[in-house]
């Protein structure tokens, strides 16, 4: 099968990250990595071989071949820029700024149903870690409230991050209800400077509807998702398994990232890197093959 | 004369000690009461800041808001404060706790991630409200590190530093050479928070304001997380005794104490031994309740588990990760079954 062609808008850590992961997919090639500045970012990509461009969102719509592109630079920018430009040129967003202009994107939950949604959204990193879970256990148990409390290291929290908090918490919160499934969501995060830097970990408690469901049939329905999980997150782990006590429901995750180009224990960075790179394969299979229209 | 000024967070760390259980006539009547003494700040919000009401850090029985406005509504010289640690609590938050007659917030990060403050320090400006940068976990870091950082939440705006020693693990020494290194390197006051948890939260006040800090934190009855704060009517007689003004009424405080908070008080204020482990392993005080909790349920004892964060390096708001450590020292025997 013919590669589907993306390109990568930012050419940060993120997007870095992203380009590797595009190299290891059977479904994916790289079209271009466009920055708006010469950078080092800029410099590994065109030395690895990849068409590079500081013309930005312009270069990269310009490429008549790419079907699908990642935005891995700023909300503000997403808005203002980069969403019009790539719509106005057919071009799928896979977004990963807080922007939201399309709908939240959580791949083992909902993506099947965004397939042809010309802008998505990857939540937070916290989300992708979560809602996941929050989901499983309200598939089977249903959900009037989910809390989460994601703790990242230090050094995985960039400035973007640490210059906007609530954004995490607000946009983690609202897709734990859109996504998720709970009737009221909440999300905590918590940077931790231990050395050396902790693994990303995440606890999820849901108030459950139906506690009487039996804690086997969540147990299942959380295993199951966990193993899709590791499809395109092979350090997703359960650190402690659902534990039921009346309503309330208990789950500890833990998320160690590959090591594409961010350190393992980046896990919040390549969770949300990994779902967004799962999404694009996912949308590039149901993309009809180049010049077929 | 020296001048201090006192900051009552009973109503805030004290809401750890009785598991944010505050009712509306109880904040009432201690607001009052500070009042009547001549508090020139009181704290209220949940233990953990606004927005902590929570599965993870326990949750209030009485919305936070409507206990602020309960405060604001009673107090005529006392301003009210409210405690926000970014990543819990919100700008919305902030915006009900001013609505709902806050005046001034606290607003508080890990003592090496002062960075995170700047947007909430920054709307706390926007909404005409004092602004506090308040560093916990001081013991964790050098007084250099901790300077650096009390630099940043000045540039953002922030009206003072406060420096707690959120597990209670400083000596006396530890918070002179910390509160100095702070006050060469900003030109706002600073302040400072103890914890009781090895019996220096007295002495470590004095050392604070001997090194220069302008504001110190205290309680009713010492009411707060792990062993407690330092005991704010005994506070107001050392510091008379001292010959150091707070303005506050010495007689009124403890009245207040014998009158209003003890009836309050779930457990007496003392330093049992998870308290007191707490500040010899630097855990974070508030995580003392729901060890014992955890302790219970799993059927471990509590000091074994606290020595274990410890030793993790866990931070304020990392209570979540008393259920991982106490699930991985069982192992796959989880709780205990009764």
């Amino acid at each position: 099968m013919n590669k589907i062609k993306v390109g990568i808008i930012g050419p940060g850590n993120i997007g870095t990250d992203l380009m590797y992961k595009v190299f290891r997919s059977k479904y994916l090639e790289m079209g271009m990595m466009a920055g708006i500045v010469e950078s080092e970012g800029i410099k590994r990509a065109a030395s690895l071989g990849v068409p590079v461009s500081t013309e930005g969102v312009e270069a990269l719509a310009a490429q008549k071949d790419i079907r699908i592109a990642f935005d891995a630079t700023s909300a503000a920018a997403h808005i203002k820029f980069n969403g019009p430009v790539l719509k106005e040129a057919g071009i799928t967003s896979i977004d990963l700024t807080p922007a939201a202009l399309g709908p939240y994107c959580v791949p083992s939950v909902n993506l099947k149903a965004l397939a042809l949604e010309p802008d998505i959204n990857m939540v937070t990193c916290g989300g992708q870690a979560t809602i996941p879970i929050v989901y499983a256990i309200t598939r089977i148990a249903g959900g009037s409230y989910a809390e989460i409390v994601a703790c990242i290291s230090s050094k995985s929290a960039g400035p973007g991050t640490r210059a906007n908090m609530d954004e995490f918490t607000e946009t983690t919160a609202a897709a734990i209800e859109s996504v998720g499934g709970a009737d009221q969501g909440k999300a905590i995060i918590i940077l931790n400077p231990a050395e050396p830097p902790l693994m990303m970990t995440n606890t999820i408690i849901v108030r459950v509807k139906d506690p009487t469901v039996g804690l086997e049939p969540i147990r299942a329905s959380v295993e199951e998702i966990v193993a899709e999980l590791k499809t395109y997150v092979p350090g997703y782990q359960l650190r402690v398994p659902p534990i039921l006590e009346g309503n309330k429901l208990t789950v500890i995750v833990q998320v160690q990232g590959q090591g594409d180009y961010l350190p393992e224990y980046s896990g919040n960075l390549d969770i949300i890197n990994s779902a967004a790179v799962a999404a694009a394969e996912q949308i590039a299979a149901g993309l009809p093959a180049q010049g077929g229209v | 004369m020296a001048k201090v000024i006192l900051v009552d967070t009973t109503l805030r760390d004290g809401s750890h000690a009785i598991s944010h259980s505050y009712l509306r006539e109880q904040v009432e009547a201690i607001a009052i009461g500070l009042d009547q003494a001549g508090l020139p700040v009181l704290e209220v919000s949940h233990g953990d800041g606004l927005g902590g009401s929570s599965y993870t850090y326990g949750f209030s029985a009485t919305s936070e808001f409507d206990l602020i406005a309960a405060a604001a509504a009673k107090v005529k010289n006392t301003r009210v404060a409210v405690l926000l640690l970014p990543g819990i609590g919100t700008i919305e938050d902030l915006k009900r706790a001013k609505a709902a007659g806050a005046g001034m917030v606290r607003v508080a990060t890990h003592v090496t991630e002062a960075d995170v403050s700047a947007q909430h320090i920054a709307a706390a400006k926007e909404l005409g409200m004092t602004a506090v940068g308040f560093l916990m976990m001081t013991h964790m870091v050098s007084p250099q590190k901790i300077a650096e950082e009390a630099v940043k939440m000045e540039s953002y705006g922030a009206d003072y530093i406060n420096l707690a020693d959120s597990a209670g693990y400083l000596l006396p020494g530890g918070v002179t050479e910390r509160v100095q290194a702070v006050r060469a390197a900003i030109k706002i006051p600073v302040g400072f928070h103890a914890h009781n948890n090895l019996a220096l939260a007295m002495a470590n006040s004095l050392a604070a304001v001997e090194a220069g800090a302008e504001y110190l934190d205290a309680t009713i009855m010492g009411l707060g997380a792990g062993a407690g704060n330092t005991q704010l009517e005994v506070l107001a007689g050392v510091l008379l005794r001292q010959g150091i003004e707070t303005g506050v009424d010495f007689y009124r405080l403890m009245d207040l104490a014998r009158d209003v908070m003890e009836p309050i008080m779930r457990r007496p204020q003392i330093i049992d031994g998870g308290s007191m482990m707490l500040g010899y392993a630097g855990v974070y005080s508030s995580f003392l309740l729901h060890i014992y909790n955890a302790a219970e349920k799993y059927g471990l004892e509590a000091r074994d588990i606290l020595v274990e964060l410890g030793r993790r390096g866990m931070v304020g708001g990392q209570e979540d990760m008393i259920i991982d450590v106490a699930y991985q020292m069982t192992g796959a025997r989880g709780q205990k079954t009764e």
